[in-house]
Protein backbone atom coordinates (compact mmCIF):
# COMPACT_ATOMS: atom_id res chain seq x y z
CA UNK A 1 0.00 0.00 0.00
CA UNK A 2 1.13 3.54 -0.71
CA UNK A 3 0.23 6.95 0.61
CA UNK A 4 0.12 9.52 -2.17
CA UNK A 5 0.43 13.15 -1.05
CA UNK A 6 -0.06 15.75 -3.74
CA UNK A 7 0.34 19.53 -3.58
CA UNK A 8 -1.98 21.17 -6.09
CA UNK A 9 -3.16 24.48 -7.38
CA UNK A 10 -6.47 25.06 -5.54
CA UNK A 11 -8.55 25.51 -8.66
CA UNK A 12 -7.45 22.08 -9.96
CA UNK A 13 -8.97 20.18 -7.02
CA UNK A 14 -12.33 19.37 -8.60
CA UNK A 15 -10.74 17.99 -11.78
CA UNK A 16 -8.33 15.85 -9.79
CA UNK A 17 -11.07 14.47 -7.56
CA UNK A 18 -13.13 13.50 -10.60
CA UNK A 19 -10.18 11.78 -12.29
CA UNK A 20 -9.38 9.86 -9.10
CA UNK A 21 -12.97 8.66 -8.79
CA UNK A 22 -12.86 7.45 -12.39
CA UNK A 23 -9.66 5.59 -11.56
CA UNK A 24 -11.57 3.74 -8.84
CA UNK A 25 -10.18 5.55 -5.80
CA UNK A 26 -12.67 5.38 -2.97
CA UNK A 27 -11.69 8.34 -0.76
CA UNK A 28 -9.37 11.30 -0.40
CA UNK A 29 -8.47 13.81 2.30
CA UNK A 30 -7.93 17.47 1.42
CA UNK A 31 -6.28 20.27 3.44
CA UNK A 32 -5.81 23.93 2.58
CA UNK A 33 -2.14 24.66 3.01
CA UNK A 34 0.41 27.38 2.30
CA UNK A 35 3.91 26.98 1.04
CA UNK A 36 6.47 27.93 -1.51
CA UNK A 37 8.53 26.21 -4.14
CA UNK A 38 10.03 27.56 -7.31
CA UNK A 39 6.97 29.76 -7.89
CA UNK A 40 7.86 31.76 -4.76
CA UNK A 41 5.41 34.36 -3.38
CA UNK A 42 4.37 37.82 -4.48
CA UNK A 43 4.58 41.33 -3.05
CA UNK A 44 1.67 43.34 -1.71
CA UNK A 45 1.78 47.09 -1.33
CA UNK A 46 -0.30 49.02 1.20
CA UNK A 47 0.17 52.79 1.12
CA UNK A 48 3.83 52.31 0.32
CA UNK A 49 4.46 49.58 2.90
CA UNK A 50 5.65 46.57 0.94
CA UNK A 51 5.05 43.06 2.22
CA UNK A 52 6.48 39.97 0.57
CA UNK A 53 3.97 37.18 0.75
CA UNK A 54 6.24 34.11 0.72
CA UNK A 55 3.62 31.46 1.10
CA UNK A 56 1.02 30.82 -1.53
CA UNK A 57 -2.23 28.97 -0.92
CA UNK A 58 -2.19 25.39 -2.16
CA UNK A 59 -4.23 22.24 -1.65
CA UNK A 60 -2.72 19.18 -0.02
CA UNK A 61 -4.44 16.01 -1.15
CA UNK A 62 -3.80 12.70 0.57
CA UNK A 63 -4.93 9.37 -0.81
CA UNK A 64 -4.11 5.85 0.31
CA UNK A 65 -4.02 3.29 -2.53
CA UNK A 66 -3.21 -0.37 -3.04
CA UNK A 67 -0.06 -1.14 -5.02
CA UNK A 68 -2.21 -2.12 -7.98
CA UNK A 69 -4.01 1.22 -8.03
CA UNK A 70 -0.87 3.34 -7.65
CA UNK A 71 -0.01 3.99 -11.28
CA UNK A 72 -3.58 4.81 -12.24
CA UNK A 73 -3.85 7.21 -9.32
CA UNK A 74 -0.54 8.94 -10.05
CA UNK A 75 -1.46 9.26 -13.70
CA UNK A 76 -4.87 10.71 -12.87
CA UNK A 77 -3.35 13.38 -10.60
CA UNK A 78 -0.38 14.21 -12.81
CA UNK A 79 -2.43 14.69 -15.96
CA UNK A 80 -5.35 16.62 -14.53
CA UNK A 81 -3.31 18.93 -12.29
CA UNK A 82 -0.94 19.89 -15.05
CA UNK A 83 -1.19 23.39 -16.50
CA UNK A 84 2.37 23.53 -17.77
CA UNK A 85 3.02 26.69 -15.72
CA UNK A 86 5.25 27.12 -12.71
CA UNK A 87 3.49 26.32 -9.42
CA UNK A 88 1.62 23.17 -10.51
CA UNK A 89 2.82 21.36 -7.40
CA UNK A 90 4.35 17.98 -6.59
CA UNK A 91 3.36 14.41 -5.81
CA UNK A 92 5.01 12.45 -3.03
CA UNK A 93 4.66 8.69 -2.68
CA UNK A 94 5.44 6.89 0.57
CA UNK A 95 5.03 3.34 1.82
CA UNK A 96 2.01 2.71 3.97
CA UNK A 97 2.38 0.11 6.68
CA UNK A 98 -1.14 -0.37 7.89
CA UNK A 99 -4.68 0.83 7.31
CA UNK A 100 -7.62 0.17 9.64
CA UNK A 101 -11.25 0.95 8.93
CA UNK A 102 -12.49 2.07 12.29
CA UNK A 103 -16.14 1.03 11.86
CA UNK A 104 -15.53 -2.63 10.95
CA UNK A 105 -12.01 -3.27 12.15
CA UNK A 106 -10.91 -4.39 8.65
CA UNK A 107 -7.20 -4.00 8.01
CA UNK A 108 -4.79 -3.80 5.08
CA UNK A 109 -6.01 -3.42 1.45
CA UNK A 110 -9.53 -4.46 2.52
CA UNK A 111 -9.76 -1.27 4.53
CA UNK A 112 -8.98 0.95 1.56
CA UNK B 1 -67.78 66.07 14.67
CA UNK B 2 -65.32 65.37 17.41
CA UNK B 3 -62.59 65.46 14.79
CA UNK B 4 -63.78 68.82 13.49
CA UNK B 5 -63.76 70.15 16.99
CA UNK B 6 -60.22 69.02 17.68
CA UNK B 7 -59.07 70.45 14.34
CA UNK B 8 -60.61 73.75 15.32
CA UNK B 9 -58.91 73.62 18.69
CA UNK B 10 -55.59 72.89 17.07
CA UNK B 11 -56.15 75.79 14.68
CA UNK B 12 -56.87 78.13 17.57
CA UNK B 13 -53.86 76.88 19.43
CA UNK B 14 -51.71 77.39 16.36
CA UNK B 15 -53.11 80.90 15.98
CA UNK B 16 -52.31 81.61 19.58
CA UNK B 17 -48.78 80.34 19.12
CA UNK B 18 -48.29 82.33 15.94
CA UNK B 19 -49.65 85.36 17.74
CA UNK B 20 -46.92 85.08 20.35
CA UNK B 21 -44.21 84.89 17.71
CA UNK B 22 -45.62 87.78 15.72
CA UNK B 23 -45.80 89.93 18.81
CA UNK B 24 -42.01 89.74 19.00
CA UNK B 25 -40.73 90.77 15.55
CA UNK B 26 -37.10 90.64 16.76
CA UNK B 27 -37.27 86.82 16.83
CA UNK B 28 -37.32 85.51 13.27
CA UNK B 29 -38.94 82.13 12.61
CA UNK B 30 -36.61 79.42 11.28
CA UNK B 31 -37.30 78.05 7.83
CA UNK B 32 -38.53 74.45 8.01
CA UNK B 33 -36.38 73.53 5.01
CA UNK B 34 -33.25 74.76 6.79
CA UNK B 35 -34.15 72.93 9.99
CA UNK B 36 -34.94 69.70 8.17
CA UNK B 37 -31.69 69.88 6.20
CA UNK B 38 -29.64 70.47 9.32
CA UNK B 39 -31.22 67.49 11.06
CA UNK B 40 -30.32 65.33 8.05
CA UNK B 41 -26.81 66.80 7.94
CA UNK B 42 -26.29 66.03 11.63
CA UNK B 43 -27.33 62.42 11.05
CA UNK B 44 -24.94 62.25 8.09
CA UNK B 45 -21.98 63.46 10.14
CA UNK B 46 -22.85 60.91 12.83
CA UNK B 47 -22.77 58.25 10.12
CA UNK B 48 -19.28 59.43 9.14
CA UNK B 49 -17.98 58.48 12.57
CA UNK B 50 -20.10 55.46 13.47
CA UNK B 51 -19.60 53.32 11.56
CA UNK B 52 -17.77 55.18 8.73
CA UNK B 53 -14.51 56.19 10.37
CA UNK B 54 -14.53 53.12 12.64
CA UNK B 55 -14.70 50.75 9.65
CA UNK B 56 -12.25 52.80 7.59
CA UNK B 57 -9.71 52.51 10.40
CA UNK B 58 -10.69 49.02 11.53
CA UNK B 59 -10.18 47.50 8.11
CA UNK B 60 -6.62 48.83 8.02
CA UNK B 61 -5.41 47.14 11.20
CA UNK B 62 -4.64 43.49 11.76
CA UNK B 63 -7.62 41.27 12.66
CA UNK B 64 -6.43 40.93 16.27
CA UNK B 65 -6.89 44.69 16.79
CA UNK B 66 -10.11 45.24 14.84
CA UNK B 67 -12.40 45.69 17.84
CA UNK B 68 -9.96 47.97 19.64
CA UNK B 69 -10.27 50.48 16.80
CA UNK B 70 -14.04 50.12 16.58
CA UNK B 71 -14.28 50.58 20.35
CA UNK B 72 -11.99 53.60 20.50
CA UNK B 73 -13.99 55.42 17.83
CA UNK B 74 -17.38 54.35 19.25
CA UNK B 75 -16.60 55.30 22.83
CA UNK B 76 -14.80 58.54 21.95
CA UNK B 77 -17.91 59.53 20.03
CA UNK B 78 -20.10 58.83 23.05
CA UNK B 79 -17.74 60.48 25.52
CA UNK B 80 -17.27 63.72 23.60
CA UNK B 81 -20.98 63.91 22.78
CA UNK B 82 -21.69 64.16 26.51
CA UNK B 83 -18.77 66.54 27.17
CA UNK B 84 -20.04 68.78 24.37
CA UNK B 85 -23.35 69.52 26.02
CA UNK B 86 -21.85 69.66 29.53
CA UNK B 87 -19.29 72.39 28.74
CA UNK B 88 -17.91 72.02 25.22
CA UNK B 89 -20.54 74.02 23.39
CA UNK B 90 -20.24 76.88 25.86
CA UNK B 91 -16.44 77.12 25.56
CA UNK B 92 -16.54 76.89 21.77
CA UNK B 93 -19.56 78.98 20.90
CA UNK B 94 -20.16 81.65 23.49
CA UNK B 95 -18.44 84.99 23.83
CA UNK B 96 -15.33 84.98 25.98
CA UNK B 97 -11.85 86.03 24.99
CA UNK B 98 -10.33 85.40 21.57
CA UNK B 99 -9.16 81.90 22.54
CA UNK B 100 -11.76 80.51 24.94
CA UNK B 101 -15.46 81.10 25.07
CA UNK B 102 -17.31 81.64 28.31
CA UNK B 103 -19.24 79.44 30.72
CA UNK B 104 -22.64 81.07 30.12
CA UNK B 105 -24.10 77.98 28.47
CA UNK B 106 -22.49 75.29 30.61
CA UNK B 107 -25.02 72.42 30.89
CA UNK B 108 -26.78 74.26 28.03
CA UNK B 109 -28.12 76.75 30.56
CA UNK B 110 -30.84 78.93 29.11
CA UNK B 111 -31.22 77.03 25.85
CA UNK B 112 -34.87 76.30 25.05
CA UNK B 113 -36.74 75.14 21.94
CA UNK B 114 -37.30 78.84 21.25
CA UNK B 115 -33.56 79.70 21.33
CA UNK B 116 -32.23 80.51 17.90
CA UNK B 117 -28.72 80.44 16.45
CA UNK B 118 -27.45 82.67 13.66
CA UNK B 119 -26.62 81.39 10.18
CA UNK B 120 -24.59 83.07 7.44
CA UNK B 121 -27.52 85.11 6.18
CA UNK B 122 -28.92 88.14 7.90
CA UNK B 123 -32.31 87.52 9.48
CA UNK B 124 -32.11 83.75 8.95
CA UNK B 125 -31.94 81.61 12.08
CA UNK B 126 -32.04 77.95 13.03
CA UNK B 127 -33.07 76.41 16.35
CA UNK B 128 -30.12 76.47 18.69
CA UNK B 129 -30.73 72.84 19.69
CA UNK B 130 -30.01 71.54 16.21
CA UNK B 131 -27.03 73.87 15.88
CA UNK B 132 -25.68 72.37 19.12
CA UNK B 133 -26.30 68.84 17.85
CA UNK B 134 -24.69 69.57 14.47
CA UNK B 135 -21.58 71.08 16.06
CA UNK B 136 -21.53 68.19 18.55
CA UNK B 137 -20.86 65.73 15.75
CA UNK B 138 -17.85 67.79 14.61
CA UNK B 139 -16.45 67.80 18.11
CA UNK B 140 -16.90 64.01 18.20
CA UNK B 141 -15.26 63.10 14.91
CA UNK B 142 -12.14 65.21 15.48
CA UNK B 143 -10.75 63.36 18.53
CA UNK B 144 -11.76 60.04 16.96
CA UNK B 145 -9.57 60.82 13.94
CA UNK B 146 -6.47 60.93 16.14
CA UNK B 147 -6.55 57.29 17.29
CA UNK B 148 -5.48 56.00 13.87
CA UNK B 149 -1.99 57.37 14.41
CA UNK B 150 -1.15 55.13 17.37
CA UNK B 151 -3.44 52.22 16.57
CA UNK B 152 -2.60 48.69 17.68
CA UNK B 153 -0.47 49.61 20.70
CA UNK B 154 -2.15 52.00 23.17
CA UNK B 155 -4.14 51.37 26.31
CA UNK B 156 -7.85 52.06 26.01
CA UNK B 157 -7.78 53.98 29.30
CA UNK B 158 -4.90 56.13 28.04
CA UNK B 159 -6.80 56.96 24.87
CA UNK B 160 -9.87 58.13 26.81
CA UNK B 161 -7.87 60.21 29.29
CA UNK B 162 -5.89 61.86 26.53
CA UNK B 163 -9.04 62.60 24.56
CA UNK B 164 -10.70 64.36 27.52
CA UNK B 165 -7.62 66.56 27.92
CA UNK B 166 -7.09 67.26 24.24
CA UNK B 167 -10.80 67.89 23.61
CA UNK B 168 -10.93 70.49 26.35
CA UNK B 169 -7.69 72.31 25.61
CA UNK B 170 -7.21 71.83 21.86
CA UNK B 171 -10.52 71.15 20.11
CA UNK B 172 -12.71 73.60 21.98
CA UNK B 173 -10.33 76.58 21.79
CA UNK B 174 -9.54 75.92 18.11
CA UNK B 175 -13.26 75.80 17.31
CA UNK B 176 -13.70 79.06 19.24
CA UNK B 177 -10.73 80.75 17.57
CA UNK B 178 -11.86 79.84 14.05
CA UNK B 179 -15.64 79.78 14.14
CA UNK B 180 -16.96 81.96 16.92
CA UNK B 181 -18.46 85.24 15.76
CA UNK B 182 -21.42 87.37 16.72
CA UNK B 183 -23.36 86.40 13.58
CA UNK B 184 -24.17 88.39 10.44
CA UNK B 185 -26.92 90.52 11.96
CA UNK B 186 -24.35 92.40 14.07
CA UNK B 187 -22.63 93.65 10.91
CA UNK B 188 -24.87 96.61 10.19
CA UNK B 189 -22.21 99.26 9.63
CA UNK B 190 -18.41 99.51 9.54
CA UNK B 191 -18.33 100.57 13.22
CA UNK B 192 -20.75 97.86 14.29
CA UNK B 193 -18.73 95.37 12.28
CA UNK B 194 -15.47 96.25 13.99
CA UNK B 195 -17.16 96.15 17.40
CA UNK B 196 -18.68 92.75 16.60
CA UNK B 197 -15.43 91.54 15.04
CA UNK B 198 -13.54 92.28 18.24
CA UNK B 199 -15.65 89.69 20.08
CA UNK B 200 -14.92 86.96 17.53
CA UNK B 201 -12.33 84.20 17.83
CA UNK B 202 -8.64 84.90 17.29
CA UNK B 203 -8.34 83.31 13.84
CA UNK B 204 -11.71 84.63 12.75
CA UNK B 205 -10.34 88.10 13.47
CA UNK B 206 -7.22 87.23 11.47
CA UNK B 207 -9.51 86.56 8.52
CA UNK B 208 -8.65 82.86 8.29
CA UNK B 209 -11.28 81.02 6.25
CA UNK B 210 -12.28 77.53 7.31
CA UNK B 211 -15.69 76.56 6.02
CA UNK B 212 -16.15 73.12 7.55
CA UNK B 213 -13.07 72.41 9.61
CA UNK B 214 -9.80 72.14 7.69
CA UNK B 215 -7.91 73.66 10.61
CA UNK B 216 -10.31 72.94 13.48
CA UNK B 217 -10.83 69.29 12.56
CA UNK B 218 -8.12 68.00 10.26
CA UNK B 219 -4.89 69.88 10.98
CA UNK B 220 -5.86 69.85 14.63
CA UNK B 221 -6.29 66.05 14.71
CA UNK B 222 -3.46 65.41 12.25
CA UNK B 223 -0.75 67.08 14.33
CA UNK B 224 -2.08 65.47 17.51
CA UNK B 225 -1.74 62.11 15.79
CA UNK B 226 1.81 62.84 14.71
CA UNK B 227 2.88 63.84 18.22
CA UNK B 228 1.09 60.78 19.59
CA UNK B 229 2.69 58.23 17.30
CA UNK B 230 6.14 59.68 18.01
CA UNK B 231 5.65 59.68 21.80
CA UNK B 232 4.00 56.25 21.92
CA UNK B 233 6.66 54.78 19.66
CA UNK B 234 6.57 52.32 16.81
CA UNK B 235 4.62 49.09 16.83
CA UNK B 236 6.64 45.99 17.66
CA UNK B 237 7.93 44.59 14.40
CA UNK B 238 7.28 47.81 12.45
CA UNK B 239 9.04 47.56 9.10
CA UNK B 240 9.90 43.90 9.66
CA UNK B 241 6.67 42.00 10.18
CA UNK B 242 3.64 42.16 7.93
CA UNK B 243 1.13 44.70 9.16
CA UNK B 244 -1.09 44.48 6.12
CA UNK B 245 -4.71 45.63 6.51
CA UNK B 246 -6.92 42.72 7.49
CA UNK B 247 -9.84 43.91 5.38
CA UNK B 248 -9.47 46.49 2.64
CA UNK B 249 -13.11 45.65 1.90
CA UNK B 250 -14.25 47.17 5.21
CA UNK B 251 -11.91 50.11 4.65
CA UNK B 252 -13.64 50.75 1.34
CA UNK B 253 -17.04 50.53 3.04
CA UNK B 254 -15.82 53.00 5.68
CA UNK B 255 -14.37 55.41 3.13
CA UNK B 256 -17.63 55.35 1.20
CA UNK B 257 -19.63 56.10 4.34
CA UNK B 258 -17.23 58.96 5.02
CA UNK B 259 -17.76 60.28 1.50
CA UNK B 260 -21.56 60.13 1.80
CA UNK B 261 -21.54 61.54 5.33
CA UNK B 262 -19.24 64.35 4.32
CA UNK B 263 -22.08 65.98 2.38
CA UNK B 264 -23.62 66.62 5.77
CA UNK B 265 -20.29 67.78 7.15
CA UNK B 266 -19.55 70.28 4.36
CA UNK B 267 -22.92 71.22 2.91
CA UNK B 268 -24.45 71.16 6.39
CA UNK B 269 -21.85 73.67 7.53
CA UNK B 270 -23.66 76.32 5.53
CA UNK B 271 -26.43 75.95 8.17
CA UNK B 272 -29.07 76.71 5.55
CA UNK B 273 -30.46 74.97 2.49
CA UNK B 274 -29.68 77.41 -0.31
CA UNK B 275 -27.52 78.03 -3.36
CA UNK B 276 -24.26 78.07 -1.43
CA UNK B 277 -25.22 74.73 0.11
CA UNK B 278 -25.69 73.32 -3.38
CA UNK B 279 -22.31 74.68 -4.48
CA UNK B 280 -20.63 73.16 -1.42
CA UNK B 281 -22.32 69.85 -2.19
CA UNK B 282 -20.98 69.77 -5.74
CA UNK B 283 -17.49 70.89 -4.66
CA UNK B 284 -17.39 68.06 -2.14
CA UNK B 285 -18.37 65.56 -4.80
CA UNK B 286 -15.87 66.55 -7.49
CA UNK B 287 -12.88 67.29 -5.24
CA UNK B 288 -13.18 63.80 -3.75
CA UNK B 289 -13.52 62.17 -7.14
CA UNK B 290 -10.48 64.10 -8.43
CA UNK B 291 -8.36 63.17 -5.41
CA UNK B 292 -9.27 59.50 -5.83
CA UNK B 293 -8.14 59.64 -9.45
CA UNK B 294 -4.94 61.47 -8.49
CA UNK B 295 -3.93 59.01 -5.75
CA UNK B 296 -4.75 55.92 -7.81
CA UNK B 297 -3.01 57.43 -10.85
CA UNK B 298 0.12 58.36 -8.88
CA UNK B 299 0.23 54.87 -7.41
CA UNK B 300 -0.22 53.26 -10.81
CA UNK B 301 2.63 55.27 -12.28
CA UNK B 302 5.00 55.07 -9.31
CA UNK B 303 4.29 51.56 -8.02
CA UNK B 304 2.89 49.77 -11.02
CA UNK B 305 -0.52 48.89 -9.60
CA UNK B 306 -3.63 50.93 -8.72
CA UNK B 307 -4.95 49.71 -5.34
CA UNK B 308 -8.31 49.83 -3.60
CA UNK B 309 -6.65 51.07 -0.41
CA UNK B 310 -5.14 53.84 -2.53
CA UNK B 311 -8.57 54.71 -3.91
CA UNK B 312 -10.11 54.88 -0.44
CA UNK B 313 -7.18 56.93 0.88
CA UNK B 314 -7.36 59.32 -2.07
CA UNK B 315 -11.06 59.91 -1.49
CA UNK B 316 -10.46 60.81 2.16
CA UNK B 317 -7.55 63.11 1.21
CA UNK B 318 -9.83 64.92 -1.22
CA UNK B 319 -12.61 65.23 1.35
CA UNK B 320 -10.14 66.67 3.85
CA UNK B 321 -8.70 69.20 1.42
CA UNK B 322 -12.03 70.52 0.16
CA UNK B 323 -13.40 70.88 3.70
CA UNK B 324 -12.01 74.38 4.46
CA UNK B 325 -12.46 75.60 0.88
CA UNK B 326 -15.87 74.22 -0.09
CA UNK B 327 -17.85 77.38 0.71
CA UNK B 328 -15.70 79.70 -1.38
CA UNK B 329 -14.30 77.55 -4.18
CA UNK B 330 -15.93 76.90 -7.51
CA UNK B 331 -16.22 73.33 -8.84
CA UNK B 332 -13.15 73.69 -11.10
CA UNK B 333 -11.09 74.97 -8.17
CA UNK B 334 -12.37 72.01 -6.16
CA UNK B 335 -11.12 69.59 -8.81
CA UNK B 336 -7.67 71.21 -8.80
CA UNK B 337 -7.57 71.09 -5.01
CA UNK B 338 -8.58 67.42 -5.11
CA UNK B 339 -5.90 66.54 -7.65
CA UNK B 340 -3.19 68.27 -5.60
CA UNK B 341 -4.37 66.70 -2.32
CA UNK B 342 -4.57 63.21 -3.80
CA UNK B 343 -1.06 63.27 -5.20
CA UNK B 344 0.66 65.13 -2.34
CA UNK B 345 -0.97 62.96 0.33
CA UNK B 346 0.14 59.86 -1.60
CA UNK B 347 3.67 61.22 -1.43
CA UNK B 348 3.34 62.05 2.28
CA UNK B 349 2.24 58.56 3.37
CA UNK B 350 4.85 56.81 1.26
CA UNK B 351 8.05 58.80 0.74
CA UNK B 352 7.75 61.39 3.54
CA UNK B 353 6.74 58.89 6.22
CA UNK B 354 9.56 56.55 5.23
CA UNK B 355 12.11 59.39 5.21
CA UNK B 356 11.28 60.34 8.83
CA UNK B 357 10.59 56.81 10.01
CA UNK B 358 7.66 57.49 12.38
CA UNK B 359 4.92 54.88 12.68
CA UNK B 360 1.72 56.81 11.96
CA UNK B 361 -0.19 53.52 11.64
CA UNK B 362 -3.18 54.72 9.66
CA UNK B 363 -1.66 57.96 8.32
CA UNK B 364 -3.61 60.47 10.36
CA UNK B 365 -0.95 63.11 9.80
CA UNK B 366 -0.20 62.07 6.23
CA UNK B 367 -3.83 62.36 5.16
CA UNK B 368 -5.56 64.70 7.64
CA UNK B 369 -2.60 66.88 8.59
CA UNK B 370 -1.10 67.28 5.14
CA UNK B 371 -4.48 67.25 3.37
CA UNK B 372 -5.76 69.86 5.84
CA UNK B 373 -2.77 72.12 5.23
CA UNK B 374 -3.20 71.83 1.45
CA UNK B 375 -6.89 72.65 1.82
CA UNK B 376 -6.37 75.56 4.22
CA UNK B 377 -3.69 77.22 2.10
CA UNK B 378 -5.41 76.27 -1.15
CA UNK B 379 -8.57 78.01 0.05
CA UNK B 380 -6.83 81.35 -0.50
CA UNK B 381 -6.25 80.43 -4.15
CA UNK B 382 -9.49 78.71 -5.12
CA UNK B 383 -11.67 81.30 -3.36
CA UNK B 384 -10.50 84.01 -5.77
CA UNK B 385 -13.39 85.14 -7.99
CA UNK B 386 -10.86 85.54 -10.83
CA UNK B 387 -10.26 81.77 -10.61
CA UNK B 388 -13.93 80.83 -10.52
CA UNK B 389 -14.24 81.08 -6.73
CA UNK B 390 -17.18 82.63 -4.95
CA UNK B 391 -15.08 85.24 -3.12
CA UNK B 392 -15.71 86.33 0.44
CA UNK B 393 -18.97 87.98 1.43
CA UNK B 394 -18.77 91.44 2.98
CA UNK B 395 -21.58 91.68 5.57
CA UNK B 396 -21.34 95.46 5.79
CA UNK B 397 -21.65 96.08 2.04
CA UNK B 398 -24.02 93.07 1.76
CA UNK B 399 -22.17 91.89 -1.33
CA UNK B 400 -19.09 89.87 -2.26
CA UNK B 401 -16.12 92.03 -1.32
CA UNK B 402 -12.82 92.83 -3.01
CA UNK B 403 -10.52 89.81 -2.98
CA UNK B 404 -6.80 89.99 -2.35
CA UNK B 405 -5.20 86.58 -2.63
CA UNK B 406 -1.96 87.53 -0.90
CA UNK B 407 -3.72 88.93 2.18
CA UNK B 408 -5.96 85.91 2.30
CA UNK B 409 -3.00 83.55 1.97
CA UNK B 410 -1.34 85.20 4.99
CA UNK B 411 -4.58 84.82 6.95
CA UNK B 412 -4.64 81.13 6.01
CA UNK B 413 -1.01 80.75 7.13
CA UNK B 414 -2.08 82.11 10.51
CA UNK B 415 -4.75 79.44 10.72
CA UNK B 416 -2.38 76.62 9.79
CA UNK B 417 0.41 77.86 12.07
CA UNK B 418 -1.78 78.35 15.12
CA UNK B 419 -3.42 74.95 14.66
CA UNK B 420 -0.06 73.20 14.36
CA UNK B 421 1.56 74.95 17.31
CA UNK B 422 -1.47 75.00 19.63
CA UNK B 423 -2.63 71.45 19.05
CA UNK B 424 0.95 70.18 18.87
CA UNK B 425 1.79 71.68 22.27
CA UNK B 426 -1.43 70.55 23.96
CA UNK B 427 -0.98 67.08 22.52
CA UNK B 428 2.58 66.81 23.80
CA UNK B 429 1.51 67.88 27.31
CA UNK B 430 -1.51 65.58 27.17
CA UNK B 431 0.43 62.48 26.15
CA UNK B 432 3.11 63.14 28.77
CA UNK B 433 0.48 63.59 31.51
CA UNK B 434 -1.37 60.43 30.56
CA UNK B 435 1.89 58.51 30.36
CA UNK B 436 2.64 59.52 33.96
CA UNK B 437 -0.90 58.76 35.14
CA UNK B 438 -1.68 55.39 33.55
CA UNK B 439 1.03 54.73 30.93
CA UNK B 440 0.37 55.10 27.21
CA UNK B 441 1.44 51.77 25.93
CA UNK B 442 0.32 48.19 26.46
CA UNK B 443 2.88 45.54 27.39
CA UNK B 444 4.76 43.71 24.68
CA UNK B 445 2.85 40.52 25.41
CA UNK B 446 -0.49 42.33 25.08
CA UNK B 447 0.59 43.94 21.85
CA UNK B 448 1.66 40.61 20.37
CA UNK B 449 -1.59 38.97 21.39
CA UNK B 450 -3.67 41.84 20.05
CA UNK B 451 -5.77 44.42 21.87
CA UNK B 452 -9.15 42.79 21.20
CA UNK B 453 -8.78 39.90 23.62
CA UNK B 454 -6.48 41.64 26.10
CA UNK B 455 -8.15 45.06 26.38
CA UNK B 456 -11.73 44.23 25.50
CA UNK B 457 -12.11 40.50 26.16
CA UNK B 458 -13.62 39.65 22.79
CA UNK B 459 -12.69 38.67 19.27
CA UNK B 460 -13.82 40.35 16.06
CA UNK B 461 -14.24 37.22 13.99
CA UNK B 462 -15.20 33.67 14.91
CA UNK B 463 -14.61 31.51 11.90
Amino acid sequence: MKLVTAILKPFKLDDVREALSEAGIAGITVTEVKGFGRQKGHTELYRGAEYVVDFLPKIKLEVAVSDAQLDAALDAIATTANTGKIGDGKIFVTDLEQVIRIRTGETGPDAL
Amino acid sequence: MKRMFSTLMLFLLAMGHAGITLADPATPTPDKGDVAWLIVATVLVTLMVIPGLALFYGGMVRAKNMLSLLMQVFVIFSLTAVLWVLYGYSIAFTEGNAFFGGFDKVFLKGVTPESMAATFSKGVVIPEYIYIAFQLTFSCITPALIVGAFAERVKFSAVLLFIIFWYTFAYLPMAHMVWYWAGPDAYTSAEAASAAGATAGFLFQKGALDFAGGTVVHINAGIAGLIGCILVGKRIGFGKESMAPHSVTLTMVGASLLWVGWFGFNAGSNLEANGTTAMVFLNTMVATAAATLAWVGAEWIMRGKPSMLGGASGAVAGLVAITPACGWSGPMGAIVLGLVAGSVCFWSVTSMKRAFGYDDSLDVFGVHGIGGIIGALGTAIVAAPALGGAGVYDYVANAVGEYDMKTQFISQLWGVGVALVWSGTISWIGFKLVDILVGLRVTEETERQGLDTTEHGETAYHM
